[in-house]
């Protein structure tokens, strides 16, 4: 069947900011996607919030939208485009809701549904729906009860027993969703869930808890033809969301006939679901017994790790089936001789191992149930499965405590945590049995003997060097180091014993057909697949598993590099572990390597062929840590690699305190009193000559992990003493606090000559939270052009002074118009495709083409003044993490971002907030609160919310305060006083917004409980003034004047005319 | 940790050798090497009597995850000379393990090699002979014995896995005369879920011998070797062209090709897999399961034969009938036993529809 010819315009809606539960893999299936339908001659339309995708760049997509994903938004986009079709089962469930909503409003009458039929999206999300179509099919499902209010949890209770599954409908990531063990914990996750849930209404589950966790990838064409591409299996059993397991693929411990039972009723569930397109489908399995879990009738998390893991590129099959192509009409692209129609077979085997941020939240519930708490993601590929879990454990970037104690172990062992799967390793150690663990952790024996022989390997080390025992070791994953410490030798004894990897490729086929596909992974065999050549090549680090901190932003810097040598002609090749990306999709470089990315690792790729370059820049703050030890290796095995770009030396001058203030010193532009500190004494004894309140850190970190404010010296003495684990040879860095200072962020490109000034941010969160959790906007809105003119000169001057080739981000203070250099970054930062997107320069891909020695002149770019307004805002996960602080500060906590863009401030932030989830109301009730220090910056808001026609509440002291200026606010008793109070009202629906902040102990109390309720209940919430005078702002602003809905090219393209 | 080591070396007749572990008992064991990429069902492959004479090579790299499962055995033993794969899983989930089954039942595999360079060698140069040692590691002996090794369609394999004599299983449905050419046990189990009366000839069983008892169809089963050998089965089919509705599977395919005056050709690698797409004359893309190293050529059949299904892979003929005589036929293996099942209700029920 030939594609539908009355499809020639397709909208494809994106999936909006990372989130917990929604993280990059869209951006991957999106712009998949993207390229599919072009391919066939597809307009496409793409509406995306979030522009750190790779998939709202101007050449992915006919007409690019960067905008609010809302109804009212998308549904005026429709009007506007008028497509022919909407592709709805590739932005998430994001993009199914909106699809059916928009459904639901009549905003698509014309416009066809490609892919996932509407009633499927219904079916696949309502659960009463699911289990009718599961009963029509005689597929049996948990014995549940659909429950939409609280009196029903007896009967519900009743009918499933203890321990029961909550599951509300229509959430990402399975968002308030648990495990109640009894009654009391059934009552308070129901009554969470009810609220989370979009149509009030939750699924009270029999539990399966301890069955095998399976799961399928299947596609169907318009002809009634299935396969599927690849079958998963949970390390962790059932009651822990396939998000937060360790997965393995293909399944391992299935007999055929069991494998094929799951597939048949798999295929069967696809057909009555009608899906044209890819579908996700879960089983409980128990000795011969089953039950359908969950159907996910769209791409997924799920379907992009079943892409990476068999070479099937499911995201972009399936855009092309949603437009009629049958699977025998589209080309495996990776033989590129035999047709899409087939099933991947696999010859290694792959992990998945989450990765949580519970590093970041230390106060955070760290039990895995069956909602999301991860950010990210790795993937390692083995040809056994002990390879493939030490490979994954490379790859993670965390800090892996030992444990030693049994009764700790059993404590860890008897609840998954984020802790329990390196614990398995720990309790073998320490001799427990395969039998115990599996009685307390209900994991399969073959995974726990698999763990186990890897821990007997330590042990047989221990014996002895044995030439054999090295060589089992390293095709166990074992790294130099590993071999070293479980031998207890120094790695130096190893020289000569050691063999390097050789590398195989991902092919779909297992080698029965010649691949065009250039993606490999390391494993220790006889035959290696990569032919060295003399042609000259560059190595592209990628920045692994998404985590707070070191997010889609890079790995959007690192695509975009690649892109940019592409163009140039050089051949371009990328190390990367996470699953979810597009720098990971096998067609984006000339080669991709898919390995853990420590230096050994990094080191063994360069061996392997001939490298010119390799590139540290975009990869964020790991492979930023990589580039003065790869030089060192470098030098030392007498590669011919250099590392391109900003030398390691002068990044070590910007990450250097002493160093980079010489610099500074020299250029004579002034900083922040600060000074470095390896011990409690010293720390105390140079703050003194500073004064508090200090800001303190350690060096060498991204995302401002472990960074805090102190205000005395007690607090700078715990502060010392507490285990600053993440940078164990680093001194501490104390800087002196500029309070209600404002702070910019400005991301630059030079060449050594030159410097291109992409962008000037100003935050509109206070100095002191963390730039990666402030909401910043371009251009900047309260600086006089003194300011700017010098905050340019000294980005010059530091960008030249450093040294810097490719990309650099400065964070400027600005305070009673003095400028002070925060801190300078010679890489990407996370805000360089917000100023991209925002200003339409490419500045990665300049930066990369700078390192390949290209000159800014000769690159057609100026700095540009735009004559719209970009706001940044970013998504928190506290609604993700029951229990989590929600106070922004130092450290950053945000896992995404979304940009609001118009003609004016009010507008563009209005934008940005509804797109962030904290949509500003334009009536009802605002709640404000805040410290004395604010009382009267908060008296123009107040009386704007006025004028806009809002009510006010607040507690006595702002009430009185605003009292005296004429401003009418409600009473309300603060928290600790009782009813009635924000908390009280917030419960009834009757509060849209809140104004808070802290002060002392106790306010501190107060705002945590409100934030915790506001987050739980979904009202948008203020914690600054600057942020609360740009909601008043925008507010006044969206009363009279409407939303401009136009795409990027019109904003962007009047820049570029200019 | 890994028990007492016990030497092996696999040597093709190009001169290609690779040493590993051995398994199972020491010997000595010869045939070509095929490999197979499917991911579960080891044991149902090993037990396939299609197997004979071939030394079978997983592409999966860790096999016997799930142990031994005697059940699910396609045949009393296994038939294949000999096994070849990366690792042997050491404690499976339940049952036996490979290494231990193959021991008790004197077989010998070879472990810890590179089968994903075996296979890459194979799909190159195409089908090669090898010799498995197992417990001696002397490779020039072990290419030798390859090259010595006669060539598969120079073995009368058949005679070796067919039945004895007639085998009548019965049933209350309709009566099916089965040619036993190496039958897998689940084309018999998906026959008897259809209530068939089945009867079982050897090989060399004569048209008069079949017809006697008054069979609704004949149908030819799977079986080892080079079809084109097989010439006095072939001649009974022949004889019984016209009488009664004939059916077959994989071999079963091709004898009926054959006995039609067409040609098969052994093919570069062959198919082997629970993966292999296979187009219906409709559209419509099944994934089946292959085991054929042998293909009949398409442009070799007679008018009358329609080709049925193709390989979406490399074009190859997966099916065919002819409605005159009552001929239907497929390459592929509807009964799975391993692989998918997607065509087992298509191909059985059809064959009964026919017959009612």
């Amino acid at each position: 069947m030939p594609k539908d010819p009355a499809i020639k315009k397709v909208l494809l809606i994106g999936s909006g900011p990372i989130q917990i539960g929604q993280a990059a893999e869209f951006d991957f299936s999106g712009s998949q996607a993207c390229r599919a339908l072009r391919e066939e001659g597809i307009e496409v339309v793409l509406v995306n919030s979030n522009p750190a995708t790779i998939q709202t760049d101007p050449d992915m997509a006919d007409v690019i939208y960067v905008e609010p994903l809302e109804t009212d938004v998308i549904a005026k986009i429709i009007e506007k485009e008028r497509p022919d079709g909407i592709l709805s089962g590739m932005g998430g469930q994001t993009g199914l809701n909106m699809t059916a909503e928009l459904a639901e409003m009549g905003a698509l009458s014309g416009v066809q549904i490609l892919g996932t039929p509407l009633q499927a999206i219904y079916q696949g999300e309502d659960r009463e729906k699911f289990r009718d179509l599961m009963q029509e099919i005689h597929e049996p499902v948990p014995k549940s009860m659909i429950v939409s209010s609280m009196d029903l949890l007896g009967e519900a209770a009743e009918l499933v027993g203890f321990p029961a599954i909550i599951r509300p409908a229509y959430t990402l990531g399975g968002s308030g969703g648990g495990i109640a063990h009894d009654m009391d914990e059934l009552v308070r996750i129901t009554e969470l869930g009810l609220g989370k849930s979009r149509i009030h209404q939750v699924l009270i589950e029999e539990s399966v808890a301890g069955w095998k966790e399976i799961e399928f990838e299947v596609m169907r064409d318009a002809a009634d033809t299935c396969i599927t591409i690849c079958g998963m299996e949970n390390v962790d059993p059932m009651g822990v969301h396939t998000g937060e397991s360790v997965v393995v693929a293909p399944i391992l411990t299935l007999r055929d006939d069991e494998f094929h039972l799951l597939r048949n009723a798999a295929l069967k569930i696809i057909r009555a679901l009608d899906v044209q397109g890819g579908c996700n489908i879960q089983f409980a399995y128990n000795n011969g017994d089953y039950r359908v879990i969950e159907v996910n009738p769209r791409v997924s998390r799920s379907s992009a790790l079943a892409s990476k893991a068999t070479g099937y590129p499911i995201a972009r099959v399936a855009a092309k089936i949603a437009i009629g192509l049958r699977l025998d009409e589209i080309q495996n692209n990776v033989t590129g001789t035999t047709p899409a129609s087939f099933e991947p077979s696999i010859d290694y085997i792959v992990v998945k191992v989450p990765r949580w941020p519970f590093d970041k939240f230390k106060t955070a519930d760290r039990s895995l149930t069956t909602a999301m708490k991860s950010t990210g993601e790795v993937m390692a590929i083995g040809r056994s499965l002990e390879e493939a879990f030490v490979k994954a454990l490379h790859s993670i970037d965390t800090d892996i405590i030992r444990h030693t104690s049994l009764s700790e172990i059993r404590m860890i062992l008897s609840r998954p945590t984020d802790e329990r799967f390196p614990c398995l390793f720990d309790a073998f150690r320490q001799g427990m049995t395969a039998l115990e663990i599996e009685e307390l952790t209900k994991i399969s024996p073959f995974f726990l003997e698999k763990i186990r022989n890897i821990v007997l390997m330590e042990e047989e080390l221990k014996q002895g060097l044995t030439p054999e025992r090295i060589r089992q070791a390293q095709r166990y994953g074992f790294s130099a180091d590993e071999i070293a410490a479980s031998a207890g030798v120094q790695v130096s004894e190893l020289t000569g014993l050691l063999r390097d990897p050789v590398y195989k490729m991902v092919d779909t086929c297992s080698a029965e057909f010649p691949a065009q596909t250039p993606y490999f992974y390391s494993t220790y065999e006889s035959a290696c697949e990569i032919e060295r050549s003399e042609s000259s090549k560059v190595l592209i680090l990628g920045s692994g598993p998404i985590r707070i901190g070191q997010g889609i932003e890079f790995d959007y810097c690192t695509v975009h590099a690649v892109q940019a040598l592409r163009e140039d002609g050089i051949e371009v090749h990328i190390v990367n572990n996470n699953p979810e990306t597009v720098s990971t999709d096998f067609d984006t470089s000339d080669r991709l390597f898919f390995e853990p990315m420590n230096l050994p690792d990094v080191l063994h790729i360069l061996k392997k062929d001939f490298y010119t370059g390799v590139m540290v820049q975009f990869g964020g703050q790991n492979s930023v840590n990589l580039a003065v030890p790869l030089k060192k290796a470098i030098d030392e095995l007498g590669l011919p690699t250099r590392i391109l770009g900003t030398t390691p030396d002068s990044m070590d001058v910007a990450e250097d305190r002493d160093r980079f203030s010489l610099l500074l010193d020299k250029l004579g532009i002034p900083t922040p009193p600060n000074t470095s500190a390896t011990s409690e004494e010293e720390a105390k004894i140079k703050a003194e000559t500073i004064g508090y309140p200090l800001l303190v850190r350690p060096s060498y970190v991204l995302g401002g992990r472990a960074m805090e404010i102190v205000h005395d010296s007690d607090e700078l003495a715990s502060y010392m003493q507490e285990a600053v684990r993440v940078s164990r040879t680093h001194p501490v860095l104390i800087d002196s606090f500029l309070s209600d200072a404002v702070e910019l962020d400005v991301d630059a490109v030079c060449d050594g000559t030159d410097v291109l000034i992409g962008g000037i941010m100003e935050h509109i969160e206070v100095a002191g939270v963390h730039s990666g959790d402030s909401a910043c906007v371009i251009p900047t809105q309260s600086l006089s052009a003194s300011v700017l003119s010098r905050v340019t000169e000294y980005t010059k001057k530091i960008a030249l002074g450093l040294g810097v080739v490719g990309l650099v981000n400065i964070q400027y203070a600005v305070k009673d118009d003095v400028v002070y250099v925060l801190e300078a970054n010679p890489r990407a930062s996370r805000t360089v495709p917000f100023v991209s997107k925002a200003t339409g320069i490419p500045l990665a891909k300049l930066a990369a083409k700078i390192m390949m020695g290209k000159q800014i002149a000769d690159l057609g770019y100026s700095q540009v003044a735009i004559t719209h307004v970009a706001v940044k805002e970013v998504l928190l996960p506290f609604n993700k993490l029951p229990g989590v602080d929600t106070v922004l500060g130092p450290e950053m906590k945000s896992t995404g971002e979304v940009m609001g863009i118009d003609y004016d401030f009010g507008r563009a932030f209005y934008k940005a907030c509804i797109a962030a989830h904290n949509p500003l109301p334009l009536k009802g009730n605002v709640f404000i609160s805040v410290t004395d220090e604010l009382k009267n910056g908060i008296i123009p808001v107040a009386r704007s919310f006025i004028e806009a026609g809002l009510v006010l509440f607040g507690t006595s002291g702002t009430v009185d305060h605003l009292a005296q200026y004429d401003i009418p606010v409600n009473l309300l008793r603060k928290v600790k006083e009782g009813s009635p109070n924000v908390v009280d009202m917030i419960r009834a629906g009757q509060i849209h917004l809140i104004i808070n902040n802290f002060g002392d102990k106790q306010s501190r109390h107060d705002h945590n409980r409100i934030m915790r309720v506001a987050v739980d209940y979904s009202i948008p919430y203020i914690t600054t003034l600057q942020a609360a005078k740009a909601a008043s702002q925008a507010i006044k602003t969206i009363k009279t004047e409407e939303l401009t809905i136009e795409p990027l090219s019109f904003y962007i393209g009047s820049v570029q005319a200019r | 940790m890994y028990g007492a080591f016990m030497k092996a070396v696999l040597g093709l007749e190009d001169g290609t050798f690779v040493k590993g572990e051995g398994f199972g008992v020491p010997g000595e064991r010869c045939g070509e090497l095929v490999f197979s990429t499917q991911m579960t069902g080891y044991m149902e492959a090993l037990t396939d009597p299609s197997y004979h004479g071939q030394i079978l090579m997983f592409t999966f790299p860790q096999i016997g995850n799930y142990g031994v499962d005697t059940d699910n055995f396609q045949s009393k033993r296994v038939w294949a000379e000999g096994c070849v794969i990366r690792e042997a899983c050491a404690k499976p989930e339940h049952h036996d393990t490979i290494p231990h089954f193959f021991e008790q039942e004197g077989l010998s595999g070879i472990s810890n090699v590179d089968t994903r360079k075996l296979t890459i060698i194979t799909r190159e140069q195409g089908t090669l002979r090898a010799c498995l040692l197992a417990g001696d590691d002397n490779e020039e002996y072990a290419i030798q014995k390859a090259r010595d090794e006669p060539f598969i369609e120079k073995k009368n394999l058949i005679p070796r896995v067919s039945v004895t004599g007639p085998c009548h299983i019965p049933g209350p449905g309709k009566k099916i005369a089965v040619l036993d050419l190496g039958i897998k046990k689940n084309m018999i189990t998906s026959l008897r879920k259809r209530g068939a009366d089945i009867t079982l000839y050897p090989y060399h069983a004569r048209k008069d011998e079949i017809l006697e008892e008054g069979p609704d169809a004949l149908f030819i089963s799977n079986g080892p070797g080079d079809p084109a050998s097989v010439t006095g089965t072939r001649k009974t089919v022949q004889d019984i062209l016209g009488e009664i509705p004939i059916f077959g599977i994989c071999m079963g395919n091709q004898i009926c090709g054959l006995a039609l005056g067409g040609e098969t050709e052994k093919m570069k690698f062959g198919h082997r897999g629970a993966n292999q797409p296979v187009q219906f004359r409709d559209g419509t893309v099944s994934i089946t399961s292959q085991n054929h190293g042998f293909v009949l050529v398409e442009e070799s059949l007679p008018e009358g034969c329609e080709m049925t299904y193709v390989n979406m892979n490399d074009g190859t003929l997966e099916g065919f009938c002819d409605p005159y005589l009552g001929i239907y036929c497929v390459q592929f293996h509807p009964e799975a036993h391993s692989g998918p099942h997607d065509t087992e209700k298509s191909f059985f029920d059809d064959m009964f529809a026919r017959l009612s």
